[in-house]
């Protein structure tokens, strides 16, 4: 048994050394001529549907534009890391990971949690984050930080307005997951807009992430308040669970949600009878008749196995290239540091000279203030026959 | 009506817990294991199922019967692997190594399968129940759980006290030494509780999809917990302890999100455990263990 | 449980290879820092290393010297972490300079912790093996849930608390929010860096060294190896038992409060029970009352699988973690896998009776 520890401690020991120095590799310099742009998300866990999608679309903007002679000559490279959607230390990692592969321009995080968890790490960095879809209007309080998706209290009040404007329902309950940053905060601006609407809330559930399997007492209390809509500013795999047990329950009101509900027809095996007529908020639809829309969907399914993209997807596409153009603009050079780079850009994003045309702007150009905020207007789809129809 | 409703569902729940909690229960009664890896079996047969049912097409029940036979075999397989070697190791080493199980279990799926979580479709096609003018509802799932787990209650009893293999293990349980000199092919009645326990995950895996259809590699991990409180809730080692432990959680649980608070329901389950145990150490059912000096 | 009572002999030479080994470890990461030899994700895993270090010596004392199975190391953690959190960001105006601020915090942190381990300990305590795992395992997801659901605010007219939501608070639109549910503290100063948590480190083993070497060591590792006879003979089962206890859950608070003021979000469900049970990997993997196998266990089983991430098994780096966790358990507990890798190892151990 002594003996034994020993062997196992020295072990233990040699693979510490080995680990040790395989880890001090870092500060690699850049040495091709390239600009290298980070992407962490969740790659892995329940939210990978979102992360892969900002991946692949990135992925496949970045080809696009190195095939067209990438940023003055020089090409693009896009490096990944998996955080799991983690609003903690798993993020930061990620985030630590893509500065060891040499990122110089940060297009994420992709989950609000996470982005919460690292715009001081990258504000201390001083390191440009222009975020496809992390939502919270917290994520952009530094200035080196920017928002390609409309942010929690547009879509809060967007749909308070969309819901009183056209006299969706009179009873609305809503359930929502207080363990998650976008969630939260949509719920809240949602529920301060209805007030002012005068819109009856009788019912408000919640869940967490530890506690989000059974929703049968969630969907009970709103049945028993007779809620004609319950209001969904969730993600779509909870959301699934939900419309399942309102069926269980043999219970059938109106379905709202945001952003997050994308994806819910993507799902492996889902049944897609179930989303029949659930409304939601989306920048993107990709049915719409727009040439650069049908450009990308088309591109985006030949490159992926016929997957229809997501608006997550979109974003991350529009990102890639507004990152692009303002590169060229700056006329930023590969040898630059990330530091130099985001003093250009953060200038350049802002400026009243800068719009970008993209396939989520609805047909109108995305500009930015200095605040970090997009301009850009929800707009809400109906799922019909199992697919999203602009309503 | 609200509070019925209530009511059925948290019944439904227990019973599923009560499904899982026989598996810990009886392992743990014979081999005297905290078998971690119990609730990543569930996912596994969750896995097995939605490939033989929605990937080849095959009939819900006969997936359902290859799931069990999948789990089986896995249950047999960690067992002579992993748990078997360490028979004479401290308990905390076959708990880590448990632990370790369960870890190669979800990683191994989330190769396999991918990270994306699958939707599940219902193995269960018992048509819905509506009382009161459609005021309270019981879902086909519902009534399938309840009379799933009080049937398998009632033949694993009936296994235990009526077969040879049952009063195997009941020895076993007892004094594996004594056991061993009666006769007893120690081993071999280990594996079958592992193989007994595994099948029942199976079809846990089955009624737990079917109620709640999102299926990834981390499915099992809370169920098992809660299972598992079960089984101790009821005294560890009881069958008929684990059926009422898990349908008290499941009716606590469902019970405390609808009238409490949805965040606090867990911290009620494990508070009434906790009271539980403190006025009967070894759970509802469970036997007074007497001291060795 | 038996075979660790080696640890019993009050002996210095070896807890001075303990020191000698954690200066070493401190003087090459300095040199490596100074250096810039260090990649940004080694530099910020620097303080989590310690901590799970600090936490799996704490744990060590309650399941490798009094010999008691607990899985609630991370509610005591998230004890820490919230108090000591919520003592700095209540304090940032008070008391502006880090360097009084945080002892303070890490102090309190500690000693929340410690009531907290007091208060579970008297109830618990008197039951024993898995039991007294499920019933810990249980005290620190109700901690974890309690946590996850206060809703805390501050302005002009004061605190204002609830456990349902932010609008049940009723709390003036300008106030601050100090926790915020299940979404935890914000902001909290980032006081803790890696020579804070390497001094707190050093001071939990020597704190660990003393206790085990102490008169109330050797009392608490005679109820571990047996306790009736260690009752025959006088010695205060509860109290002993408490005592152990509440020093593994003070310095697991001041664990938290490192971890909770290294990151600038915090969420009680980092605290569930899957780092409870990581706590003990380490303990059991770095040798149950083995004080420097804890620290090499929690170092090595926290870097292996954030150093493969970009490696060729990136994507199955905790597949490899599980495979690597169930054969150390297979080797290190069964005497004939033991003595094969013996075989290997040296010929002649092979004859020797155990």
């Amino acid at each position: 048994m002594k003996n034994f520890k020993k062997i196992f401690a020295v072990l233990l020991a040699l693979t510490l050394v080995v680990t040790c120095f395989a880890a001090c590799g870092g500060n690699k310099k850049n040495s091709a001529n390239e600009i290298v742009i980070g992407i962490s998300g969740p790659l892995t866990g329940g939210a990978a549907q979102y992360g892969n999608a900002v991946v692949n679309a990135a992925k496949l903007a970045i080809e696009e534009i190195n095939a067209a002679g990438g940023i003055n000559g020089i090409n693009l490279k896009l490096v990944t890391a998996d955080d799991e959607g983690d609003p903690g230390d798993k993020a930061v990692s990620a985030y630590n990971s893509l500065k060891d592969q040499g990122m110089q321009v940060f297009l994420g995080t992709v989950t609000t949690g996470s982005c919460l968890a690292v715009i001081d790490k990258t504000k201390a960095d001083n390191m440009f984050q222009l975020t496809p879809s992390a939502s919270a209007d917290a994520v952009i309080a530094n200035d080196n930080c920017f928002q390609i998706c409309f942010n929690d209290s547009n879509q809060g009040i967007g749909s308070a307005q969309y819901i009183a404007e056209n006299n969706v329902a009179t009873k609305v309950a809503v359930i929502y997951d207080s363990s998650d940053a976008y969630s939260t905060g949509i719920y809240n601006t949602f529920k301060a807009e209805a007030t002012k609407r005068n819109i009856a809330l009788v019912a408000e559930q919640s869940f967490t992430k530890d506690s989000n399997k059974d929703f049968s007492a969630q969907i009970q209390a709103c049945k028993t308040a007779g809620a004609d809509l319950i209001f969904l500013p969730i993600y779509y795999q909870e959301a699934s669970l939900i419309l399942k047990a309102a069926e269980s329950a043999s219970y059938a009101p109106k379905f709202f949600g945001c952003d997050g509900l994308d994806g819910l027809l993507a799902m492996n095996g889902f049944d897609t009878k179930l989303a029949e007529g659930v409304m939601l908020l989306t920048p993107f639809a990709a049915d719409a008749d727009d040439a650069a829309i049908q450009k990308f969907v088309s591109a985006y399914k030949a490159k992926y196995n016929n997957e229809i993209p997501n608006q997550f997807a979109a974003d991350a596409y529009d990102g890639v290239y507004i990152i692009a153009e303002l590169l060229k603009a700056n006329n930023v050079t590969a040898d630059m540091s990330a530091s130099q780079i985001c003093d250009l850009l953060k200038v350049g994003i802002a400026a009243d000279s800068f719009s970008y045309n993209g396939i989520t702007g609805a047909g109108a150009a995305l500009t930015w203030d200095a605040s970090g905020a997009v301009s850009k207007k929800p707009m809400a789809v109906v799922i019909k026959d199992g697919t999203y129809v602009a309503l | 009506m609200g509070f019925l409703s209530n009511l059925i569902n948290g019944i439904s729940l227990g019973s599923i817990y009560a499904v899982i909690a026989l598996g810990y229960t009886m392992v743990y009664g014979i081999a005297k294991m905290l078998n971690f890896a119990h609730g990543d079996v569930i996912m596994i047969g969750g896995y097995a199922i939605y490939i033989a049912a929605s990937k080849a097409g095959l009939h819900p029940l006969l997936a359902v019967i290859i799931a069990m036979g999948a789990c089986t075999i896995l249950g047999i397989t960690i067992e002579k692997i992993a748990y078997k070697p360490l028979r004479q190791a401290t308990s905390l080493a076959v708990l880590i190594t448990a632990i370790g199980v369960s870890y190669f279990l979800q990683n191994i799926a989330l190769v396999i399968f991918g990270a994306n979580p699958v939707n599940f479709t219902s193995v269960v096609n018992i048509p819905s129940i509506k009382l009161f003018d459609g005021q309270v509802v019981i879902s086909g799932e519902t009534s399938a759980a309840i009379v799933i787990s009080l049937l398998i209650v009632i033949a694993l009893s009936l296994f235990i006290k009526r077969t040879k293999s049952g009063k195997a293990m009941l020895a076993v349980s007892e004094d594996k030494g004594a056991a061993q000199l009666m006769g007893i092919n120690v081993n071999k009645t280990i594996s079958l509780t592992f193989a007994i326990g595994s099948a029942l995950a199976a079809v846990a895996g089955a009624l737990y999809c079917s109620a709640y259809p999102i299926l990834s590699n981390t499915t099992g991990a809370m169920p098992g917990i809660k299972a598992f409180t079960a089984a101790v809730f009821g005294g560890i080692g009881s069958i008929p302890g684990a059926m009422i432990g898990g349908i008290l959680i499941g009716v606590i649980e469902i019970l405390g999100r609808a009238y409490i608070s949805s965040q606090l329901a867990d911290a009620i389950v494990f508070g009434v455990l906790i009271i539980i145990l403190m006025v009967k150490p070894t759970g509802i059912l469970g036997k007074k263990i007497n001291e060795k000096v | 449980m038996k075979k660790s009572s080696k640890s019993i002999k009050p002996n210095t030479k070896k807890s001075l290879i303990t020191y000698i080994m954690l200066v070493v470890a401190f003087v090459i990461v300095q040199i490596m820092l100074a250096a810039g030899e260090m990649s940004y994700m080694m530099q910020d895993l620097l303080v989590p290393l310690c901590v799970y270090a600090i936490l799996a010596v704490s744990l060590n004392l309650t399941v490798g010297i009094l010999g008691e199975l607990s899985l609630g190391q991370a509610g005591f953690m998230c004890i820490g972490a919230y108090s000591g959190s919520l003592f700095s960001n209540l304090m940032e105006t008070a008391i502006p300079e880090a360097m009084i601020r945080f002892p303070i915090a890490l102090l309190l942190g500690g000693i929340c912790a410690a009531i907290f381990g007091i208060l579970i300990g008297i109830p618990v305590l008197r039951l024993r093996g898995d039991y007294l795992a499920i019933v810990t395992l249980a005290f620190g997801e109700i901690i974890k849930n309690i946590c996850a659901s206060i809703y805390l605010g501050r302005d002009a007219n004061g605190f204002h608390i609830s456990l349902k939501s932010v609008t049940d608070m009723n709390m003036a639109a300008d106030g601050e929010m100090l926790i915020n549910g299940a979404l935890g503290i914000n902001g909290t100063p980032k006081d803790s860096n890696f020579i804070i948590a390497f001094i707190i480190l050093f001071i939990t083993v020597v704190v660990s060294y003393n206790f085990v070497y102490s008169r109330t060591g050797r009392a608490v590792m005679s109820i571990r190896d047996n306790r009736i006879a260690a009752e025959s003979v006088g010695i205060n089962i509860t109290k002993y038992k408490l005592i152990t206890f509440a020093l593994t859950a003070f310095l697991a608070g001041v664990a938290g409060v490192i971890y909770s003021h290294n990151f600038s979000t915090l969420q009680a469900s980092k605290f569930d029970y899957n780092m409870s049970i990581l706590v003990l990997v380490f303990v059991v993997l770095g040798g149950i009352g083995s004080i420097p196998g804890s620290i090499i266990a929690a170092i090595a089983l926290t870097l292996i699988p954030e150093l493969l991430r970009d490696t060729i098994v990136g994507d199955y780096r905790m597949l490899f973690y599980a495979i690597i966790l169930i054969s150390m358990m297979l080797f290190s507990s069964n005497k004939t896998f033991k003595d094969k890798l013996f075989g290997l190892v040296s010929k002649k151990k092979k004859g020797e009776v155990k």
